[in-house]
This record gives structure tokens, sequence and C-alpha cells, in this order.
């Protein structure tokens, strides 16, 4: 299994990445809570960053709508819970198909009716759009007033219903990053991953060697879908507060997509660099800013607009295919 | 020989135009077969419907005694039938070895298989040495060798060849020449071509259908048709003779 998993990395790359893993591992021991926070920020967005680009990079659906699926993963979760008392891991078992659900209705719809490129990106917003106003006259959820978890204590951990400390919620987010990397580094390396890529490429072409092309933009839609609805159900017991305003909004959508193109779409680094870089200098920034008692509104979105910009003049497939170069990981830029 | 292929009548009409008008022929299994004719003629149309990309408006078409006309593309390969583009389209961004690695997934369900399948495929087609580089990255002649690589990866009982000859120099000519023969020779696979560069079309073809403006004008061994006036005066033209 181990074999496997590790099989075609370089030496080098191996030895950096469990270094980088060692540290992210060791780093709550010597970092204070405002980094942990930063932290826990930029591991949710390589997760999301990780689930969205499966659809896109490796399948080359554009998806514009992630935050309905953060969104529902996060007010189911956050419903059974306040409603019922059902805790967050078996809220998840309903969250994450719930999602699940909705990225397959998307995607039927448009895949059916050969809905594609920016079409179906207007479609992913609209459904999304229909979502967020949709929660805010559901009175299940208190609507537009927000749903509220009891706060948690940070005296003890209480990992079953996910109260407790933020390092706690770090290490769930790191094992997520960790996990949906080799996840979609195995699915990349699969059948199906073969297909996507050849889907992304050429899809007519890709239909004359025999693929269902249907089929396999079904699948990735789905399990992306539904790796994005763990985030969500994280992101409502990190928080304790969700407004549709928040959670389905466009801003939301548009953030998390932000971290793999900056990092690069289709590779398997690029969500996570991505993440490191602008949430990592976001909030480096905002802390300067602060520091320096300027008060900025928006800053920090004028600053990703300047981030892309110039990744997108300089570095058009991101920086991880450049940074790879950089480091000698021949072929691993990927 | 029982018949691989059987097209009967078929008719594609776009917006009033006859593109295909009721042709008919059947190729045997293991032969090669070619359909030639001017621009314009229908031939890529008659393609596309036995590849499934267009349904005919009219006729049948039946691959290994099942109709297939109607079927979806994927469907089609499936069956049995590989094909490769006139205007070549392999996957840009991937390596040359990764393109006909997709195409032996199909019925292979692990990627180590498939890789070693694909190798084989690469080193018959000349492209071994070039496996990893960027598709992108080939010259045309190899393209076409790699479009060639990665139909036969699907293991097609028949390849169709939109054509694959065309922008090629004489000699890389004559080395697709000797790939295609080898391949019918020791596979037994079938293969239909369609093609203007009558060199190819008269060193592979043991039959020819020739094609004028969407209508059979001519079919049968390749010396028979070489010598119809009808064909000579309206596509060969009287200097070729």
């Amino acid at each position: 299994m181990v074999g496997r998993l590790i099989e075609g990395i370089p030496r080098r790359t191996l030895l950096l990445l469990l270094l980088l893993l060692a540290a992210a591992i060791f780093a709550p021991l010597v970092a204070g809570d405002y980094l942990i926070t930063v932290l826990i920020l930029i591991f949710y967005f390589a997760y999301v960053g990780q689930a969205w680009n499966m659809m896109m990079g490796f399948a080359g659906q554009l998806s514009l709508g992630h935050a309905l699926y953060v969104g529902l993963g996060a007010y189911t979760a956050a419903a059974l819970y306040v409603h019922f008392g059902i805790g967050p891991w078996i809220g998840l078992l309903v969250a994450v198909p719930v999602a699940a659900l909705a990225g397959a209705f998307v995607g039927y719809l448009a895949f059916r009716f050969r809905v594609g490129g920016v079409y179906f990106a207007i479609l992913t917003i609209a459904v999304s759009e229909f979502a967020r106003v949709g929660f805010d006259h559901l009175s299940w959820t208190n609507g537009s007033a927000g749903l509220f978890l009891p706060v948690a204590q940070f005296s003890h951990n209480d990992l079953w219903h996910l109260r407790g400390h933020p390092v706690m919620f770090y290490y769930i987010l790191l094992a997520a990053t960790v996990l949906a990397f080799l996840g979609c580094r195995m699915l990349l390396q699969s059948r199906v991953g073969y297909f996507w890529l050849a889907i992304r490429e050429d899809e007519e072409a890709a239909r004359s060697v025999g693929i269902d092309t249907f089929h396999y933009k079904m699948v990735a839609v789905v399990i992306s879908a539904g790796m994005t609805a763990f985030a969500g159900v994280i992101y409502a017991f990190y928080y304790n507060n969700l407004f549709p305003e928040q959670v389905f909004h466009i801003s939301s959508s548009i953030e998390i997509i932000l971290g793999p193109i900056v990092g690069g779409i289709g590779t398997l680094f690029g969500p996570v660099l991505g993440a490191f870089v602008l949430t990592g200098l976001a909030e480096m920034l905002s802390g300067a800013l602060s520091v320096l008692g300027v008060d900025i509104p928006g800053a920090k979105q004028v600053f990703y607009g300047i981030c892309l910009l110039l990744v997108i003049v300089a570095l058009p497939d991101g920086i991880w295919p450049w940074f790879a170069k950089r480091l000698g990981l021949h072929g691993e830029h990927k | 020989m029982s018949a691989l292929l059987e097209v009967a009548a078929v008719s594609k009409v776009f917006r009033g135009l006859i593109a295909v008008d009721r042709v008919s022929f059947a190729v045997p299994t293991g032969a090669i077969f070619a359909v030639i004719g001017p621009n314009g003629a229908g031939k890529t149309t008659l393609f596309n419907m036995i590849a499934g990309v267009y349904a005919p408006d009219g006729g049948a078409v039946s691959f290994a005694g099942e109709r297939i006309d109607g079927l979806t593309p994927d469907r089609v390969c499936r069956r049995g039938i590989g094909r490769t583009f006139q205007i070549v389209r392999p996957f840009p961004a991937l390596t040359v070895e990764d393109n006909v690695i997709v195409g032996a997934l199909l019925h292979r369900h692990h990627a180590r298989d498939a890789r070693a399948y694909a190798h084989a495929l690469l080193h018959r087609l000349d492209l071994y040495d070039k496996r990893a580089r960027a598709a992108s990255s080939l010259t045309l002649p190899d393209r076409k060798r790699l479009e060639v690589a990665r139909a036969l990866a699907t293991d097609p009982k028949l390849l169709l060849l939109d054509e694959v000859m065309a922008g090629l120099r004489p000699t890389e000519t004559d080395r697709m020449v000797a790939i295609l023969t080898e391949l019918n020779r020791e596979t037994g696979l079938t293969i239909l071509l369609i093609e203007h560069v009558m060199r190819a079309v008269m060193a592979l073809a043991s039959r020819i259908l020739v094609l004028h403006h969407g209508a059979p004008i001519a079919e049968g061994t390749s010396e028979e048709v070489v010598r119809n006036p009808a064909v000579v005066h309206s596509y060969l033209g009287a200097e070729e003779v």
C-alpha cells in the first residue's frame, strides 16, 4: 500500500514532503493562537481547493459555485446538531450525500443537455445563488438571521462533537488535506483519472476512444461536491455560525478557486501551494496593516486581485509548475 | 469471408444538400478497404456515420452482424471500431505515452497493464523514444501515428483511418503503409481508410469504393477501379493512368 503510494515519486520530492508534513504536525507546539487560526484557514482552502481542482483541473469542468456544496454540508450538519443533537460525524453521513446529490443535479442538467464551458460555469453560479436565496427564507435553519451552534468550550476537546480548541480543527483539516492529496493522486493514476484528463483535453477525441464522457463527468462532480461538503461541516463547527449571505455567496466560491489558480490548476501541489501563498500572504498583509494602525476595508480582496493578475501575466500555469522546475523536481510539475 | 462492416444504402442530408446518397458496401473481415473520391464527395460524412458522430438519415450500418447506426461514438468504439481524425486531435497536454494509455484503459482496468500495452504499440509505431514528450510538441507525421496508436490501444476489430497519409512526405507515407500492412497481416485487423494519396491506396487496399457527389460511382479491386473510365474522368484525371 505504502509502496504503491510513493511509486514514481522522486526521492527529493518525497523527502521534501515528509519534512513539510513533519513541520505541519509539530507546528502547534510552537505556533501561537493567531498562527494556528491562519494555518486552519490555509488548510481549509488547500482542502477545498483540491476538491475543486479535481473537477476543473482534472476533468475540465469549471465550477464557479462550489460554495453551494460548502453551504449544504455546513447547513445540513449544523441543523441536525441544533435540532436533533446529532453529532457532526453522523451528520457527515447525511451532509456529504446531500451535497453529492446537489452536484449530481447540476451535473445532470448540464451534461445531459450538453451545457458546457462558460454556460456550465454560469449554471453552477445560478444554482448556488438559488440556494443562497432559498436558505435566506428557510425557517428551519433560521433564514437570513443565521444558524448558531452552542459556542465551544476550549477547556477540553470533544472530538466526537467537534467542540474544542482550534488546534483540534487544525489537525482535522491537516489530515483532510493530506488525505485529499493522496486520494487525488490515486485517482489521477487510475482509470478514472486518465479518462478525466482525456475529457479535459478534448471531449470528442475522448468519446472516440470509447469513454462515456457523461458518466465520468458526473463522477467528477459528485466526488468533488461530496468532498467539499466535508469542509462545510468543519466550517460550521469551527465558526459556530452560518449565514446564507456568507456561506452561499459567490465571493465564497471565488475564494475557493483562487488558491488552485494561483498554485496551478490541474496539479496536485497547486491547491496546497496556492492556499499557503494567498491566505498566508493575505493574513501577513492584514497583520502588518493592523500593526501600522491602518484600517483599509477590502485590502485582502485587492491583494487577491493583484496576486491573480501577477500569476496570470507571469505564470499562467500557476506557481507550482515554475516552482517544481526551480526545485529540480523533474516530471513532478504535472 | 463474412462481412465485418456492412453499410446498406446510408444517406445523410445537410440542410437540403445530399452529402451521402444511398451508399452501400461491405468490408470483409481482415480486409483493407479504401474509400476515395474528390473533395466534397462525402467521404468524411460517410466515415462519421460509421463512427457514430452522425446518425444516418436513411439506411443501416451493421458491425459484426449488429446494427450500430445511431449509437454514440463511445459506444461504437466499445463495440470494436477505432478511429483517427482527419484533422488530428491528440490530447495535447498529455504525454505521448499517456495518450495511448487512455485508449488502452478502455479494456484494461489497471494503469500498469495499460502502460505495458501502450509501450508495445509505441514501439510498433516508432514513437517509443518520444513517449515522454507532450503530444502538442510532436510534428504532424508523429501526431498522425500517435492517433493510430491511440485508436489501436482500444483493441479495435476495425480501424477507421481518415486521411492518415495527408501531409506526409513520400518516405513517411511508405513507412505508414508498411506499419498498416504489418498490422493487418499479423493481427488480422480490418482497416477502412479514406485516402487521397493514391500511392498509399494502391499499396494497401484490396478493394476500393469511389464516391462522387455523395454517390458511389465504382467499386472493385484497385486494378479495376483505376481503369474505370468514370473514375478516371471524375477523380484521377487522365494523366495519372
